[in-house]
């Protein structure tokens, strides 16, 4: 990535990288607190270096993928975030399983009441107990990262991909719609639409996040299609008068999929955190909705913290712990499909 | 070098038009601000007639739109609804929130850059991997958290700063909101400066430069550094994006009077003049910083300026 | 002249005073999977004047010898594990790193071979040849300057003045080689090493600079190393040759010796390689197979896999360098019957 010669294919139909119109493969600043890990052409396997150029038709794709799970059993960080993960789908799935009480009932008698035996985490400003809370934020959490994280992602490929795939004016249309998604700060738009819009359920913060997260994986979709689109054995199964169709299915999706996958994993963990942050502001989740987000900002209200940090310390210790497995995950994964580290 | 300013310079004028109109139809469009301003009350149609053609209300939004446009153009963002011209809130405003951007950009660049040629030049040994980690940590926890955090443990347990800045300010007052603002920019800046850095470590023209006897110092600053910094300081134009995000938390946990507080509060307010008026500024910035990195970008790689 | 031998040095024989004398050098690289022993006990010598051609497939150790007496092995993972390198009578390899760093660029200098990448892309030619001078002599940066137009004047590159300020990307390929023998010459050496300077460059070119570096090397009677896997070069230009085969030597020999009579099969299976005019039609004889792994030297002589003479001796005996004729030598227990056949 860091030889952007001007001549590599993806730069030649596109101003240099670090524009607002190319904003680095992984779309980093567009997209505000979203940005990937991926981001700014460290790592993310994009337009320039994508696997693609590795390995060889479908046969050899599925080496990457084979060889990829084989480095990933061995990888400690993994299988620590594998595990955490699985833990974190179980209780958001069965959150009984691990907590008996209901969030929402809670007794204003007991506001901010320390640990006492029953409720390790004591009890929060409107005396709801706050390891209940904390279990069932993980519901809320795992959805919008879970669902937004697909969106963006089917969104974005099919319309980043499709764009790649025929080129011409399509291309050129969403080209310029993702430069104008680009120049929106995600935090930033976030903070203005979502005030605009009156109830807001998880379905909404998803939606949102969706519409102005698709461009990145739009991005990374196109430019990686592009460059599969380019390799030889395609050339050649067109050539042999191989259909459209079948040479996506065939050729350029299962080395296009790669680099789509590493930037959706982080971007899972970095989702987490945005809910998080807009419910903090104010502008993302509200009651009876369970979040983290708005349950560190309740503890914020007025310093509240002061005399009780444990209506802090808990939501946030598991809201960081989520979007940690999230990202190390990512970030696993990415080292795993990412040819050029191997 | 002139024409690609140009060019570069016309490429961001439909990008700019996009993203003001977008900003545009998600206030105007979604919200109503009359409506908005008279809170629980049904407005008096009259008035609310009368305020609506004032503030072009009555127009279809494209119409608003250009009318804003050509407004803004003479320096003219204007009133808030309550009166007080847009352009005073902001120069207020834009003064405080610069400053502590200012000291984030300062210490992500230092520390950052210094952290990633450290980890970059070690790949592999305990030092790398134990930065490694601690950048994934930083990037996990959110910034709402780290501050809220720091403020707690450092401003009310042991009461070393005061917990919230006061108006005016000051640079002092600002370093502690300004580090945990630099905080997840300075772990991007790590990471891809160790990823740039050690890369090209690997790169023949290094090998040149200690075939040339040259002192290891020089090797690693005029060479690989030289060379290393180029997809970094890319990242720093679209970070501008994250700290903005970053200061509307920061400057909420802190108390800071600055943007993020004043859209804040047009916002809460629903007070629609004061709050396109402060994103559209942002969004130039940010299309600005980018465009003064891409012209950074062609000074720092020959390749692109001759190309 | 050329002497090799695995046993002490003799005394130096008469002639031109030697410049370089390599003695047992043993080089390591520790991987992941293993030590990999890059060379294994090489010896070779360079007079003033003289030049030494050094010829092998990749992975026969000859850029890493290079690199060893440059002293810019990677290190970790590479190392010198034994051996003498005495260089204008100083052992190297005793020096300190200051010291170390004195002689190189300046005392002995060397040329990659793709000057592309071998030269800085974001620095100007300018300032890559006249920071020689500024490291070394404490010159001006005006001065310097000027000194890098005197030497791109020197390898006679066209209108130096006005392209002094230009950087590589904007030079020929052939320039950029030339602008690389520049930058070796400038402080005016007495050991050039050559790491395959033409083989990046089109054939018409190859022929002009490797002209232009056999001039200047007559001019400043400087000793040259000139590393290449190809036979049609050395012809030309070299004096003495050093085959060598997974990190050893295998012959030596002066060159038109060399070419009428090999003395070891590896170097007649190259030699035979060479597609000739006078034997249109007939099959090429390349050698079979590829090098070893440096991992997994075979026991006995490392060539026996792949020699068409090997016999149960080779497989068990390591051959040491026989002493074959007048300044000629041979890792072949069965280089008699070489000779005698020819």
């Amino acid at each position: 990535m860091v030889e952007r010669a001007p001549e590599s294919p993806s730069a030649a139909d596109e101003p240099p990288a670090g524009s607002p119109t190319a904003a680095a493969a992984g779309g980093g600043g567009g997209t505000g607190a979203a940005a990937g890990l991926a981001a700014p052409g460290e790592q993310a396997p994009g337009p320039a270096a994508p696997p693609g150029t590795e390995p060889g038709p479908s046969g050899q794709a599925r080496s990457l993928w084979s060889d990829a799970w084989h480095d990933l059993r061995r990888n400690p960080v993994f299988v620590v975030s594998a595990l955490l993960i699985l833990f974190l789908v179980l209780i958001s799935v069965w959150p009984g399983l691990i907590a008996t009480r209901n969030p929402l009932s809670c007794q204003l008698n007991k506001s901010l009441d320390p640990a006492s035996p029953g409720h390790w985490f004591g009890y929060d400003t409107q005396g709801c107990d706050v390891y209940t809370r904390v279990v069932y934020g993980a519901r809320t959490s795992v959805t919008v990262g879970v669902c937004a994280t697909l969106g963006v992602a089917v969104a974005g490929s099919v319309l980043g991909g499709l764009a790649g795939f025929f080129g011409g004016w399509w291309d050129a249309l969403l080209s310029r719609v993702t430069d104008v998604f680009f120049g929106i700060p995600i935090m930033l738009g976030g903070l203005v639409f979502l005030s605009m819009t009156g109830s807001r359920s998880v379905w909404t913060v998803i939606a949102f996040i969706v519409l102005l997260g698709w461009p990145q994986i739009a991005r990374i979709a196109r430019g990686s299609v592009i460059s599969a689109k380019q390799n030889d054995y395609v050339q050649a199964a067109r050539a042999l008068g191989a259909g459209n169709a079948r040479m996506l299915v065939r050729h350029i999706l299962p080395n296009a999929v790669a680099p789509v996958i590493v930037t959706a994993t982080i971007a899972l963990g970095t989702y987490i955190a945005l809910e998080a942050t807009l419910s903090y502001l104010g502008v993302g989740l509200q009651p009876p909705t369970v979040s983290w987000g708005a349950d560190i900002s309740d503890a914020s209200q007025g310093m509240q913290f002061r005399n009780a940090p444990h209506i802090l310390l808990y939501p946030a210790a598991a809201l960081s712990l989520t979007v940690l497995a999230f990202i190390m995950l990512g970030d696993a994964v990415r080292d795993a499909l990412d040819p050029k580290l191997r | 070098m002139g024409r690609y300013v140009v060019r570069r310079l016309l490429q961001m004028v439909p990008v700019f038009a996009g993203t003001t109109f977008l900003i545009f139809v998600m206030v105007y469009a979604v919200g109503d601000p009359v409506n908005a301003m008279f809170g629980e009350r049904a407005p008096d149609p009259a008035t609310a007639a009368q305020l609506r053609a004032e503030f072009n209300l009555d127009k279809p939004v494209w119409q608003q739109y250009l009318l804003y446009m050509a407004d803004i153009f003479t320096g003219d963002f204007g009133n808030a609804f309550n009166g007080q011209p847009v352009t005073q809130l902001m120069s207020t405003a834009f003064p405080v929130t610069l400053r502590l951007a200012l000291i984030a950009i300062v210490i992500e660049i230092i520390f950052g850059i210094a952290l990633g040629v450290v980890t970059g030049l070690r790949r592999g040994r305990p030092v790398d991997s134990s930065v490694l980690m601690m950048t994934l940590i930083v990037i996990s926890v959110p910034t709402f958290v780290t501050g809220t955090l720091v403020q707690y443990v450092l401003g009310v347990k042991w009461g070393w700063i005061a917990p919230a800045v006061s108006p005016a300010a000051p640079v002092g007052e600002l370093l502690l909101p300004g580090v945990v603002l630099a905080l997840l920019s300075l772990a991007y800046v790590t990471r891809l400066t160790r990823a740039s850095i050690s890369e090209n470590s690997r790169a023949d023209y290094v090998r040149t430069a200690l075939a040339k006897g040259l002192p290891r110092s020089r090797v690693t600053v005029r060479h690989l550094l030289r060379n290393s910094l180029i997809p970094v300081v890319t990242f720093l134009g679209t970070d501008v994006g994250n700290l903005m995000a970053g200061a509307l938390v920061t400057e909420r946990i802190f108390n800071i009077q600055g943007v993020g507080f004043q859209l804040w509060q047009g916002i809460v307010r629903q007070n629609s003049p004061t709050v396109v008026g402060f994103v559209t500024i942002l969004v130039i910035v940010f299309l600005l910083a980018n465009l003064i990195v891409d012209l950074l970008y062609a000074v720092l790689d020959p390749r692109i300026r001759y190309a | 002249m050329t002497q090799t031998q695995t046993q002490p040095v003799p005394p130096s024989p008469s002639g031109p005073e030697r410049l370089l004398e390599v003695r047992d050098l043993h080089v390591e690289f520790r991987t992941r999977e293993g030590v990999a022993k890059a060379v294994n006990g090489v010896s070779l010598d360079v007079a003033e004047g003289e030049t030494l051609a050094v010829l092998g497939e990749s992975g026969s150790g000859k850029s890493v010898t290079a690199q060893a007496v440059m002293g810019i092995l990677d290190t970790p993972p590479g190392r010198v594990t034994g051996g003498r390198i005495l260089f204008e009578g100083r052992d190297l390899l005793a020096l300190r790193e200051e010291e170390r760093r004195s002689v190189r660029g300046a005392r002995m200098a060397m040329i990659f071979q793709d000057a592309l990448s071998a030269l800085n892309p974001v620095l100007s030619v300018g300032y890559q040849l006249g920071e020689m001078f500024r490291v070394h002599r404490g010159s001006s940066r005006k001065e310097a300057r000027e000194r890098a137009v005197e030497l791109m004047e020197r390898v006679r590159i066209p209108a130096a003045r006005t392209r002094v300020d230009d950087y590589p990307h904007q030079f020929s390929g052939g320039m950029r080689q030339r602008i690389m023998i520049a930058m070796a010459l400038a402080l005016e050496p007495r050991l050039i090493i050559a790491d395959e300077p033409t083989t990046a460059l089109d054939v018409t070119v190859q022929a002009q600079v490797m002209e232009l570096l056999a001039d200047l090397q007559r001019e400043f009677r400087m000793g040259l190393i000139l590393i290449t896997h190809d036979l049609g070069v050395v012809a030309d230009v070299a004096d003495e040759i050093v085959v060598m085969y997974a990190g050893r030597v295998v012959e030596s020999a002066p060159v038109r010796e060399l070419y009428r009579a090999p003395a070891h099969p590896y170097t007649k299976g190259l030699l035979d390689s060479i597609p000739r005019l006078d034997q249109k039609g007939q099959q090429l004889d390349a050698v079979k197979g590829l090098p070893p792994s440096l991992l997994r030297i075979p026991p006995g002589c490392g060539f026996h896999p792949r020699c068409p003479v090997a016999r149960p001796l080779c497989h068990a005996d390591e051959p040491p360098l026989y002493e074959v004729g007048r300044g000629r030598a041979s890792a072949c227990h069965f280089w008699e019957e070489l000779l005698d056949a020819e």
